[in-house]
């Protein structure tokens, strides 16, 4: 084999080994961003308010006065995840508000097994785009809730609807997840 | 001199590969024609895994009520025929193409990195026995479908999961790697003389798909990962109550599986655009605008995702947007079948069995296209979704789309492979008989949709049960035609009628200038570049 031809080969081993690089560096570059995607989307869902995903911090007290010329529905539905074995429901089913107008509504829990469960709930507003708009000053979400075996609590939510709501919106479904988080409290 | 004695030594070394015999020549192979054949024999037989459990579905969905097995086996066999047609049948079907294909119509000795080469094939058996294996585990096979959904797949789950999520990640890099030997090998290898505008389509849409898999498939090793921490080491990436969220599996999983979609169907372009010209004894229509449709489509399908998921509750803006990404899709694939259509147009047409294959490609192709339009329109999708229309739709685009064009191919380059011609009348039984069964098993499917009928449910209401049972009907014959193929396949390589090296007269592309079978080694010199010709 002359030299000539050698060197050929090495050009060409250089340059394949140049291809392999990037694109190796192209496969953890991609592998990262399915990672990245998680901030990003709760960065995307906060903003947004997509998805139904409330705040998870305390809302100011409203101070932009009501708008009485609107009436919002409110509906309250709530559910227990697999394994928690609780009585968990709001104790009204739904209100009429009006646009800045604060409201204060109790759910009923009770731990009906025979140990000590640490519970959290998990909000979801429908429709999602409404989610943004709805201002919780006070809520039981903010926090887990301990209860002892068979004790039972009434929980406060503290809300209102800001007056920015989009016109077609009239009615918002509140919906609460209650989960078992002993666990991952314990450990 | 050193390196120089080095390279000699390699040189040896690969004009001794084809005295090895037995299993050793399969296990250390690094010919690019040897690894290529191992692809396309193992995804056959995974077509006939996967088609044996299609069989045990449409069994027990032949009549309503429950006969053959619990719904839960059922959702084992949904789930599993999914992931095994997708990731063991027609993807690796493709790679075994591009693989044997490649090198020689571009002129180049071999793959770029045959070691690698070698290496990526031969994880995918195992990555397929431990996903096979878990049938007969105490959990049971993976039962949440191959989109594994979350929760389905982590609270929810049977304890398959992770033996699912590590034969998904074998099945990855398996992928990965073949696709940067792919682009390596296009990149670097081409003959001089074979510009980037004078390959051949089938080279330039697995280019294009290579790309789009080293893209997705670390982002479908992620999602799999994630879903592996969370199920097992108490994360909560998808886990509400963590702070995680089931919907953002269905955007990360969507991100990966649409790309995925066309990386199942770019390859069949090719070579569909490689044989219409060959039987019309035309030029293809419109070279240069099957590669830029081909690279608007790879571009688009990064930006189509959440038309998976319009009922999850997007905002009208989300779905209008998508809505709209998704129906764009339709120009370049328009301007694709029209190219086809024109190449066919006025050219002198003979039907042999690789061009019937292709013709039918078009025809039910496009059928599987407008459907896959309806389920654009973000309205009607609330009807459609996950009904047996999205059944149908899928099944015409890979069934009649991919697995056709992997038919097509098969035939068209068969006497390359073995030096014979197939036998012409088991061929066109073969043809015939599926594209028959087929229509029988899909076709009825769009009514059973759009009448109401959900997809991955055991047992049905009674008013579908006449469609079911010819959709069955259709089901199996479409299985036992497949079998036909099995023999043709055999009867061609022990014997027939003895092929030239250009055995279709309207054929181009260099892997027509060598004899047939293809001499082990081919193109250790550049081919010359004269016989290199635009398309």
């Amino acid at each position: 084999m002359s030299t000539e031809q050698n060197q050929e080969r090495s050009e060409k081993d250089n340059k394949t080994t140049k291809t392999v690089k990037k694109l190796v560096l192209v496969v953890f570059a991609m592998f990262g961003f399915g990672f990245a995607m998680v901030p990003l989307y709760d960065v995307f869902c906060d903003i947004t308010g997509l998805n139904g995903k409330t705040a998870t911090t305390a809302a100011q007290v409203n101070e932009d006065g009501i708008d009485e010329s609107r009436t919002i529905t409110v509906q309250f539905i709530s559910r227990t995840a697999k394994g928690i074995p609780w009585q968990f429901e709001p104790m009204i089913n739904e209100i009429k508000v009006h646009p800045g107008e604060m409201k204060l509504v109790k759910f009923y829990a009770k731990n009906e097994s025979a140990r000590d469960i640490i519970g959290q709930a998990v909000p979801s507003v429908s429709p999602g785009k409404a989610a943004i708009y709805f201002q919780k000053i006070e809520c039981f979400c903010f926090n887990s809730q301990p209860l002892k075996a068979q004790e039972d609590i009434e929980m406060a939510l503290q809300f209102y609807v800001d007056a920015e709501l989009p016109e077609e919106v009239s009615t918002i479904t509140l919906s609460y997840t209650l989960y078992d988080i002993t666990s991952a409290v314990e450990s | 001199m050193t390196t120089e004695a080095i390279h000699d030594s390699h040189e040896h070394d690969d004009h001794h590969d084809h005295k090895m015999t037995g299993i050793k020549r399969w296990l250390y192979t690094t010919n690019h024609k040897d690894i290529g054949t191992l692809y396309l024999w193992f995804s056959f037989i995974m077509l006939l895994v996967g088609g044996a459990l299609a069989m045990g579905i449409r069994a027990e969905l032949f009549q309503p009520g429950l006969q053959f097995m619990e719904p839960d086996f059922f959702n084992q066999l949904t789930t599993v025929h999914g992931l095994i047609m997708v990731f063991g049948a027609i993807m690796p079907a493709f790679t075994g193409f591009a693989n044997w294909m490649i090198p020689m119509m571009i002129g180049a000795p071999d793959m770029a990195l045959p070691r690698m080469n070698n290496w990526s094939f031969w994880i995918l058996p195992f990555a397929f026995s431990i996903l096979l294996a878990s049938f007969f585990m105490e959990s049971g096979a993976p039962n949440f479908g191959w989109t594994f959904y979350a929760p389905l797949s982590t609270t929810y789950s049977n304890g398959s999961t992770a033996f699912f999520v590590f034969a998904v990640h074998i099945m990855g890099i398996s992928s990965i790697m073949g696709a940067i030997n792919v682009i390596v090998t296009i990149m670097n290898m081409r003959a001089p003389g074979m510009t980037y505008m004078k390959m051949p389509l089938f080279v330039w849409t697995f280019f294009i798909t290579a790309y789009l898999l080293i893209a997705v498939m670390p982002v479908l090793a992620g999602v799999v990962t994630m879903l592996l921490t969370d199920t097992y080491f108490g994360t909560s990436f998808f886990d509400a109550a963590g702070g995680g969220d089931p919907v953002m599996f269905q955007h990360i999983f969507w991100f990966f599986g649409h790309p995925e979609v066309y990386i199942m169907i770019l390859p069949a372009f090719g070579i569909v655009s490689t044989i219409i010209p060959a039987f019309a004894r035309k030029r293809l229509f419109g070279y240069s605008s099957m590669v830029y449709a081909t690279a608007s489509i790879a571009f688009l399908s990064f930006i189509v995702w959440a038309h998976h998921m319009f009922t999850t509750g997007m905002p009208l803006f989300g779905e209008l947007f998508f809505m709209y990404c998704t129906m764009l899709i339709a120009v370049p694939t328009g301007v694709k079948v029209f190219n086809w259509v024109a190449t066919m147009w006025r050219g002198s047409m003979s039907f042999e069995v690789p061009m019937l294959f292709s013709i039918a490609f078009v025809i039910l192709f496009t059928i599987g296209g407008f459907s896959g339009l309806m389920l654009a329109l973000t309205p009607v999708d609330f009807q459609y979704h996950d009904t047996y229309f999205v059944v149908a739709h899928f099944h015409y685009v890979l069934v009649t789309g991919s697995l056709f064009s992997i038919y097509a191919g098969a035939y068209y380059w068969l006497p390359k492979w073995t030096g014979h011609m197939y036998n012409d009348k088991w061929s066109k039984a073969h043809f015939w008989c599926s594209l028959i069964s087929v229509n029988i098993l899909f076709f009825p499917m769009h009514f059973l949709g759009l009448a109401g009928m959900p997809r991955r449910i055991p047992d049905y209401a009674l008013q579908f049960a006449d469609f079911n049972k010819w959709v069955s009907i259709g089901g199996f014959a479409f299985g036992l035609s497949q079998l036909i193929f099995l023999v043709v396949v055999i009867k061609c390589i022990r014997g027939g009628e003895k092929a030239s090296a250009k055995p279709w007269d309207g054929a181009e592309g260099l892997e027509w200038t060598v004899a047939s079978p293809a001499p082990y080694h081919t193109f250790e010199t550049p081919p010359n570049p004269e016989d290199i010709k635009g398309q």
